[in-house]
């Protein structure tokens, strides 16, 4: 065990998507914040399993924050992604309705969305519908357009705000779980499972854990009960039955099942919606499965053609409170963001500026500093990769064409993939259609080989 | 950007597995040396380079080999060939443009004629939508095999091994290789899927206890697997293990085929083909396993030298542009007869060979009529894993306009 005390002036709890961009923000204000995580790599609790989606916020409700941060994040998006080398696959999104009733609520989808400040949002009929998506089933009536809606790699963009964070000075821990804390004179000495850590300000980030990591500080305000989320993920044929984000007529509790394309040339369509008590376990059912893909070939007959390369559950950190749980404690000095329930990818670079501004109105300092890019590899199939345009280049895997050395790049370098799951994410290796059968021994031989040394 | 690379071949082999390297084989035999094999391997030799048990050669090379030695010999056989590995082919072009990427980068290769011997691999975790987790340690056979016999590692010390196919038996031999012993081997049906007496070698040789109406119904575990859930007669029982190999269940490796033109079998999952083993596109030849899912290597052989034997015919005599193919019809309880076409005007003297398999135990009469005549039949009594394979003579289907195949 660690017996030295690690001392930071910030510390962000929690390596998942709102985290990382509160840490890249903290850092570009010089602010030197060490981030942990207690996974072995950043995005191993609900960051891993989204839908990956750059949102307008056209349904969010109202004057809410969460509406405010996703409005900032998207901005924001799309001012840094060409300097972070990010991608963007301008899709847009259709709410379609699949009967009267349906249909009868697009007019008020439209005059929220304009409500909201999405003024490109419109109604379209079912001729123009059928024109942009000639592969949806006969019974679509009618649309809502949304042309801002675009698809995003959930995975490349927290990487690349945590690489932009550690060249402006911040530090990051891995495996390293915050375990309690005690407040003592003005400042927090946090035990954690990688030794005690003395910090002047603590940020709980810790999405899933959001609560308990909360009762460190205060008794939590809120109560996080995971909203399970499963996927289903077909394999790249599919991905030209659908041009835009397919999203249903949403319902008080979700936003209901979602057809979309991904960044790395699939098709993907869920998530449900299942709360559940247990806080790390995702699982995927069958009969859930199947029901997914049957809504898919409902929506997209020609899915029944089509085979399925991946399945996936994510945990969204959902509590009883709607709208995101993010407020300064400045006598115990604490930040609380929680509640991040499924709008994190787009919400966390206005997070983290509204994080930014807390910070400054409670604890001050903080002077933005000149930004050190740090662009990231290209891993989305909508833009050139490695394979397409580089000579002499090894294929590891085949159904996803990674290279031997994008797969090695990851596994080197100051922040290297921390666990195989870090690294399939920062590559794509292993998520094809086989899964492995082809590639998983050599990767995992590379990546065991890289984490032994 | 520069104008891409290319070059052209007489034949264009895609896959360097027992199918592609048997096919070069014989074009060497025939005295064709304008042939470029494509692997995107490290090493051509495809599955049984990484079988280290034996089982192999023994009608190609009349002695029995293990896998390795059986896919070297495999290799030595088109020495004088030129023969390309890590060699990726991104995608097929009407007419035998192939576009691919490898040591030398991005070029295009225009092959007179390409046969396609892409193999096949095991259906994984996700598309068997298995109920569970997704921790470490559920694999499929193709993995724990190259684990196992060319890095020499030790995936985990008591998993369960789903499924009783052939390759599920091969299986229990790479654990044993790795000194391994399986808790169990699974099996949902009544019986197992290869032909005894595996089930009893299983028992009794490995002993590795075979439970039968057995169905997985749960992976347990987060990060690694800890165990899983089966449902057996009227319970649901717990196995603590930690690892789960996922056997057999088969499917043709199309990822290239499906984005290109080349039509392809609902039945099979594989491209259609005629009885000369022709695609829709009478540039491209298929053999092997990307025929249906799995059959032995030997048959991948017989079958990579047959297609070498149609493609020489096609480049003496090139077929007719507008080609009038007669399907192939079969319904229930069929689930795939191929060739799933004919091209009555060849004039070949080559018997037909037809394989198929059906999707339930069927007993009857297995006959083939054109134009309503039937021409063939015989008695058969047919289990759903097993190959059905019966050859007419060629002057049986000429001038069909009608095809029919069924089980009365």
């Amino acid at each position: 065990m660690t017996t030295s005390v690690d001392q930071a002036g910030i510390v962000i709890i929690g390596g998942g998507v709102v985290g990382c961009a509160i840490f890249r923000r903290l850092a570009m204000l010089g602010l030197k914040p060490l981030l942990v995580e207690a996974g072995g790599d950043i995005l191993s609790g609900a960051s891993k399993g989204n839908s990956a989606l750059l949102h307008t916020g056209f349904d969010a409700p109202f004057g809410s924050l969460e509406l405010a941060c996703m409005q900032a994040g998207y901005r924001e998006y799309l001012e840094i992604k060409d300097k972070l080398n990010l991608p963007l696959v301008e899709s847009t999104a259709l709410v379609v309705a699949w009967d009267e009733e349906q249909l009868s609520k697009l007019p008020g989808i439209v005059d929220k969305a304009h409500h909201n400040n999405v003024r490109d949002v419109r109604q379209i009929d079912c001729n123009d519908l059928k024109r942009r998506e000639p592969h949806l089933a006969d019974h679509a009536l009618g649309a809502v357009l949304v042309p801002g809606e675009h698809i995003i790699d959930p995975w490349s963009a927290p990487l690349a705000y945590v690489q932009q964070g550690l060249a402006h000075g911040g530090r990051v821990k891995r495996r390293c779980r915050v375990t309690g804390g005690r407040f003592e004179n003005g400042a927090w000495m946090l035990e954690t499972t990688d030794g005690d850590i003395a910090t002047g300000l603590v940020i709980n980030v810790a999405g899933n854990y959001g609560d308990i990591v909360e009762a460190i500080c205060r008794p939590s305000p809120f109560k996080v009960t995971p909203r399970k989320g499963q996927f289903v993920v077909f394999d790249k044929p599919a991905s030209k039955l659908a041009q835009a984000i397919i999203l249903p007529v949403p319902t008080e509790r979700t936003k209901g099942i979602v057809i979309c394309r991904t960044a790395f040339g699939n098709l993907l369509v869920g998530p449900t919606a299942e709360d559940q008590e247990d806080r790390a376990l995702a699982e995927v059912d069958q009969v859930t499965l199947r029901q997914l893909i049957d809504k898919g070939r409902e929506m997209i007959p020609a899915l029944a053609q089509q085979t399925v390369n991946a399945v996936y559950a994510g945990l969204r950190p959902a509590t009883e409170f709607k709208d995101y749980q993010i407020e300064a404690l400045s006598e115990r000095r604490w930040i609380t963001v929680g509640g991040i329930r499924s709008t994190g990818l787009t919400g966390a670079l206005g997070i983290a500026q509204h994080v930014a501004e807390l910070h400054q109105q409670h604890f001050g300092g903080g002077l933005m500093a000149e930004p050190i890019w740090t662009p990231v590899p290209n891993i989305s199939e909508y833009r050139p990769r490695p394979y397409q345009t580089e000579a002499g280049m090894d294929i590891v895997c085949h159904c996803e064409w990674v290279t031997r050395r994008e797969v090695t790049a990851a596994l080197s370098g100051s922040f290297a993939a921390g666990d195989l799951g870090g690294l399939k994410r920062r590559t794509r290796c292993m998520m094809g259609r086989c899964q492995g059968f082809y590639c998983g021994a050599e990767v995992t031989r590379l990546a065991e080989s890289a984490f032994a040394s | 950007m520069s104008e891409m690379k290319s070059t052209s071949a007489e034949v264009v082999i895609i896959g360097g597995g027992p199918a592609g390297l048997s096919c070069a084989r014989s074009l060497k035999k025939a005295g064709l040396r304008d042939v470029i094999i494509l692997e995107r391997e490290t090493e051509a030799g495809g599955i049984p380079r990484h079988c280290g048990h034996g089982g192999y050669g023994l009608r190609e090379f009349t002695r029995l080999m293990q896998g390795p030695a059986y896919a070297r010999r495999l290799v030595d056989e088109v020495d004088g060939l030129d023969l390309r590995t890590h060699t990726t082919v991104l995608d097929l072009k009407p007419g035998g443009e192939v576009r691919v990427t490898g040591p030398h980068g991005p070029m295009v290769i225009a092959g007179n004629k390409v046969l396609l011997a892409l193999g096949a691999r095991e259906t994984p975790r996700s598309a068997r939508l298995l109920t569970g987790a997704r921790p470490q340690g559920v694999m499929n056979t193709g993995m724990l095999q190259q684990m196992v016999y060319l890095q020499g590692r030790k995936p985990f010390q008591r998993p369960v091994v789903i499924g009783t196919e052939l390759v599920s038996f091969s299986t229990l031999l790479t654990l044993r290789h790795a000194g391994v012993k399986p808790l169990a081997m699974i099996e949902a049906n009544d019986r197992i899927t290869a032909r005894r007496p595996g089930d009893l070698i299983a028992r009794h040789l490995l002993g590795v206890p075979v439970l039968l109406n057995t169905r997985l119904t749960r992976i347990i575990g987060i990060d690694h697997v800890e165990g899983i859930e089966v449902e057996r007669g009227r319970g649901i029982e717990r196995i603590a293990c930690d690892g789960v190999i996922l056997t057999g269940r088969f499917r043709p490796e199309t990822a290239l085929v499906v984005p290109s033109e080349l039509a392809i079998d609902a039945g099979t999952q594989g491209p259609r083909i005629d009885q000369n083993m022709c695609c829709s596109d009478p540039s491209y030849f298929a053999a092997g396993n990307l025929l249906r899912g799995i059959e032995t290597a030997g048959q991948c052989f017989r079958e990579g030298a047959a297609a070498a034997g149609h493609i020489l015919d096609a480049l003496r005599q090139p077929l007719p542009t507008a080609r009038k193919l007669v399907p192939v019809r079969a319904t229930a309880p069929f689930s795939y007869v191929y060739p799933q076409c004919i091209d009555p005007t060849l004039g070949t003297d080559r018997p037909l060979l037809f394989k198929a398999r059906v999707a339930q135990a069927t007993r009857g009469r297995l006959s083939v009529s054109v134009n309503g005549q039937t021409v063939w039949s015989r008695s058969i009594c047919a289990l759903p894993e097993r190959r059905i394979d019966w050859q007419l003579p060629a002057s049986a289907l000429r001038g069909a306009e009608r095809i029919d195949v069924n089980i009365n």
